[in-house]
């Protein structure tokens, strides 16, 4: 479903959030990507950063270890 | 630069950064890279002894003194750092490579990529001029792409600003 991966795991704060902008950046609006963190900070970071910027948070959700993110470029 | 007619909703913030330690390095840095993430205008004035973190060659340090609430990770339990250890010759350096293999280890950036990351997302990084004079620095000791400026530079920018933190 996603039109992009960031493996954004063993990375601490603020790298997910920065590598996420970097993604984004180079993405198309509608277009969606998937973040895989493991980073337990990320799941608030994200909703707020998706506050903020107007991304769309699609998704939240942890499968194990990793927290899975999936966020729809504005 | 923050250019009003163009960006309306756009907020704003500004640092003035005046510690260049290792350890202190980190707060200016991670919240000017994040706002800059979060679509916010981040300028950053660097000034005393904030201005190393704006030289070409990065070697920053760290110092056990005067931290005294410091506990460091070690052997499955924490350990306090005496003042007293920051005294030994060396203690500094060994302290420096401790805590850089820990934000290794732990998956934390380092202040080159924070600093790289700023440079990337057009964070305003201001040299102050007063501080470059004092300390016998020359602009071509500086990373590339920043501005000299006073207090005036950083008070106009500070007055149109929606956050302003001194760090």
């Amino acid at each position: 479903m996603a039109d992009q991966l960031l493996n954004a795991e063993g990375l601490n704060c603020p790298l997910p959030i920065l590598r996420a902008k970097k993604a984004l950046k180079g993405m198309t609006a509608g277009q969606v990507l998937e973040i895989r963190a493991t980073d337990p900070g990320s799941v608030a970071d994200f909703a707020a950063f998706c506050n903020q910027t107007g991304n769309e948070l699609l998704s939240s959700s942890t499968e194990g270890e990793i927290y899975k993110f999936e966020i729809k470029k504005n | 630069m923050l250019d009003t007619s163009q960006i309306d909703n756009a907020k704003s913030m500004s640092i003035i950064v005046t510690k260049g330690t290792l350890d202190w390095a980190y707060p200016p840095f991670i919240l000017g890279t994040t706002a800059a993430a979060m679509d916010v205008e981040v300028t950053m004035f660097f000034t005393f002894y904030g201005l190393v973190l704006l030289k070409k060659d990065l070697n920053l340090g760290f110092t056990t003194l005067g931290n005294a609430a410091m506990e460091m990770p070690m052997m499955g339990g924490h350990m306090k750092m005496p003042n007293l250890v920051g005294m030994l010759p060396g203690a500094g350096g060994l302290a420096g490579t401790m805590m850089k293999n820990l934000i290794k280890k732990k998956g934390v950036a380092s202040i080159e990529e924070l600093r790289e990351a700023a440079i990337e997302s057009d964070v305003r990084m201001i040299a102050c001029q007063m501080t470059l004079d004092l300390f016998e620095y020359s602009k071509d000791d500086m990373i590339d792409g920043i501005e000299l400026g006073g207090a005036a530079t950083y008070m106009e920018t500070a007055l149109k600003s929606d956050i302003n933190l001194f760090i």
